[in-house]
């Protein structure tokens, strides 16, 4: 068994999440559930703000972990991703040694003392528990890919100087995607896939309640029906999660007691992000436009 | 054949099903597979197809076979819903309005346990055609067509308007009058067709238990989105389509990005290089390569916007167009009989996919005298009136079926295209075996410039990643 052990079953995994504001649904909570007792990376696939990344965080305070983040972007590479020497203090260490033979030396700037650890040796290294969020994968160059692959292989790292590094205890780790870049086949199947979708009307609620508490009951289903209403339309950039809660934000920030046509459209731009958009759902909610 | 009984065979029909239907499973993952039914148990069913999904599944694309073929392999029931069993308490005659009451109710209420029981009676009732085993089964379209759930639509608006709790049951407020009024209407549809969804799902069900869940699991499936065929694509379908240009253009993006890293390859960075070999104690082990800034492409597209390929037409358009950021130029041309540019047609298209073809056809020049298809008229117009448009760092493409009326083809006119341009490709929405059949000139088209099938989105994008020039 090389699971995390973190969680006992599928239910705890929704009440323990829930205890830190986050609401799984059945899919997130079972697949979490699996990748904590298999001990696979979880790849979480989905469009912007439906909590890809909150998800990883709620899982670190649930599991008395640390969470460690590697955020991806493109350009990032293996001194960012991995490790790097410092080679500022080694150059000041050789300076200083003036009298040492080379050997000695380089013994010395190639041990632990001048070892940068990044997010994916920092996750293997130690036995303390961690959560290891990899963040938007997808914005990484492909180059990046065959490295993770190495890691979540075996979930050991070879430094040439200093030897094969191995967890002695595996972090539960999370690789988030926008999918705007197709991960490459061999990196899934390493991974348990999760999609993850807007969330049911039902689930919507119940978030908005739990993130924007001051907000009127009957107010946040309405809320929630329009945004429905709005992904049922064929927009640039459907609202996500994250729309729904601004928005309910905005509202409670207002005043507001419930929607009429004025605010919606007052409002509008909180859930939506392309003009063509707005006019789009101006027409289909049929908003007054005086 | 019946349906495995035993999980472990159960899951291996499932994962050879999956596999018929073109999904890549290896041995690892039917044994992650294998471990996720052991950890879960089966007494959650939406439990294991979560789970399921996780250790099978590599895309959200793939969900559309899956779904499905884990409905024939982990039903619901088995046999009749326990509910419809002694025929109901209904009058014999009036099963039907007697389902159809309940259905409405349900739909006010947003009842969804309640749906998927009525879904099942519903089949059960109204579903079953044939009387021999030999022929005999159960039809979603024929329940769908004797219950006609859509004629509810205003029956369950007056009940949800009546009942002035808005949708009922799930602390929905916002009484007549409201704002949140005006949604009703097309929230009662979504519910309907996902009633709809559900009365599938069970007459695959009822159907695989009797003639085994392998088969119906092999036939049974509507294809997904990117392999229905241009030519048979309606327009919900292409629709749906359209809703995948920007995601499919991102991903294609991306795609020619890398082809156009590799080939900008080769120069050695000896700065970046030296540095970098600081770690390896000053042995420059990984040379650095320096990129070199090519000029983009520019593309030329030339498409048939007739009858039943504008769809493929449209669609190619729109994906282009959402791709116009990867070339330094980008020029669409349309033709009929005749051939005029639309680039900006379809440069505002992207606001209004839809109304795209209207567009086309009103304003743009694309027939003369009569109104079908003639490649060798269109070629020659093109050739000498938007000549200027090509050059040697255009790549042209041209879309159609190559079905000339039996007029003449004009080889040479695209043969001048061909000359002036720096690559020309045909993508025909056909299957190869069409090709030359009947009015076709294909095969005398291909003969100049290389014809690529084109039938799907998927193969659309393939030939999009491989052909489009970096
Ligand atoms: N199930 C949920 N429970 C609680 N909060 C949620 C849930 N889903 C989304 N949210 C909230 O939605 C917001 C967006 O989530 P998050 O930033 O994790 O999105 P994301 O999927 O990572 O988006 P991106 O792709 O843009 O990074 C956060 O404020 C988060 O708290
Ligand atoms: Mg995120």
């Amino acid at each position: 068994m090389t699971g995390t052990g973190y969680f006992t079953s599928v239910d705890d995994v929704f009440v323990k999440l829930a205890e830190t504001g986050y609401l799984a649904s059945t899919a997130v909570a079972t697949t979490v559930y699996l990748a904590d007792r298999l001990g696979k990376p979880l790849l979480v696939e989905g469009p912007a703000g439906v909590g890809k990344t909150e998800l990883a965080k709620s899982v670190a305070p649930v599991a008395g972990a640390r969470l460690i983040r590697l955020q991806c972007y493109e350009g990032v590479d293996e001194a960012r991703a991995l490790y790097e020497w410092n080679h500022a203090k080694q150059l000041l260490r050789i300076t200083a040694g003036r009298d040492e033979t080379w050997d000695e030396t380089r013994t010395d700037i190639f041990s632990e003392e001048f070892l940068l650890t990044r997010p994916l040796l920092t996750a293997i290294r130690g036995g303390d528990p961690k959560v290891l969020l990899i963040d938007e994968t997808d914005k990484a160059d492909v180059e990046v890919e065959g490295l993770l692959l190495e890691v979540l292989s075996d979930f050991q790292v070879t430094v040439p100087e200093l030897g094969t590094i191995t967890a002695t205890r595996r972090p539960f780790t999370v690789l988030t995607s926008n999918a705007t870049r197709e991960l490459s086949e061999a990196l899934r199947r390493r991974c348990l896939f999760l999609h993850l979708g807007f969330p049911d009307e039902e689930l919507e609620r119940r978030i908005v309640r739990t993130k924007v508490p001051g907000l009127d009951e009957t107010l946040t289903a309405s809320v929630v029906r329009v945004v429905a209403a709005l992904r049922a339309m064929d927009l640039r950039k459907l609202p996500s999660v994250a729309e729904t809660i601004d928005w309910a934000r905005t509202l409670l920030a207002l005043g507001a007691a419930t929607l009429d046509d004025r605010l919606v459209r007052d409002t509008l731009g909180v859930i939506l992000k392309h003009q063509e958009d707005v006019e789009k759902a101006t027409a289909g909610l049929r908003l007054d436009t005086l | 054949m019946t349906t495995p009984a035993g999980l472990p065979e159960r899951l291996t029909a499932l994962v050879r099903t999956l596999r018929a239907h073109g999904m890549r499973i290896g041995p690892a993952e039917t044994l992650d597979a294998a471990r996720v039914l052991e950890i879960l148990g089966l007494a959650d069913r939406e439990q294991v197809r979560a789970g399921l999904a996780a250790a099978l599944l590599h895309t959200e694309g793939q969900r559309a076979v899956f779904d499905p073929v884990f409905d024939v392999y982990f039903p619901l029931g088995v046999g009749a819903p326990e509910s419809a069993r002694p025929a109901g308490d209904a009058p014999p005659g009036d099963v039907r309005a007697w389902l159809r009451d309940r259905l409405a109710d349900a739909l006010a209420a947003n009842d969804r346990a309640a749906l998927t029981r009525l879904a099942a009676e519903a089949v059960d009732a109204l579903g079953q055609y044939g009387n021999s085993p030999a022929t005999d089964g159960w039809s979603a379209h024929q329940t769908l067509d004797r219950l006609r759930p859509e004629t509810l639509l205003a029956r369950v608006r007056t009940a949800t308007q009546g009942s002035g709790g808005g949708s009922g049951g799930t602390g929905r407020g916002g009484g007549s009058g409201g704002f949140t009024d005006r949604l009703e209407a097309d929230e009662i549809r979504r519910r309907i067709e996902d009633f709809r969804e559900r009365v599938r799902t069970e007459a695959r069900r009822r159907v695989a238990e009797r003639r085994g869940a392998d088969q119906v699991a092999r036939r049974g499936l509507a294809p997904t989105a990117d392999r229905v065929d241009f030519l048979v694509a309606g327009r919900a379908q292409l629709a749906e389509l359209r809703r995948t240009v920007h995601p499919l253009a991102r991903k294609l993006a991306t795609r020619l990005a890398a082809r156009r890293k590799r080939a900008a390859r080769g120069h050695i960075d000896l700065r970046r290089t030296l540095r970098g070999s600081l770690s390896t104690g000053g042995v420059p082990i990984r040379p650095v390569l320096r990129r070199r800034r090519p000029v983009r492409p520019e593309i030329v597209l030339l498409c048939d916007v007739s009858g039943s390929v504008a769809g493929f037409a449209h669609f190619t358009m729109l994906l282009v167009q959402a791709l116009s950021d990867q070339f330094s130029k980008v020029r669409v041309f349309a033709f009929v009989n005749r051939a005029d540019e639309v680039t900006r047609l379809v440069t505002a298209g992207t606001a209004d996919p839809e109304g795209l073809s209207a567009r086309i056809l009103r304003e743009a020049a694309v027939t003369g005298w009569h109104g079908s298809s003639d490649y060798g008229s269109a070629l020659a117009e093109f050739a000498d009136r938007h000549r200027d448009a090509i050059g040697p760092r255009t790549s042209v493409f041209v879309l159609g079926d190559a079905r000339t009326n039996g007029g003449d083809p004009n080889l040479d006119a695209l043969r001048l295209i061909r000359a002036r341009a720096r690559r020309v490709h045909w993508l025909n929405p056909e299957q190869p075996s069409s090709w030359g059949t009947g009015d076709s000139a294909a095969l005398r088209y291909a003969e100049v410039v290389p014809m690529h099938a084109c039938r799907n989105v998927q193969q659309l994008s393939a030939l999009i990643a491989r052909l489009l020039p970096v």
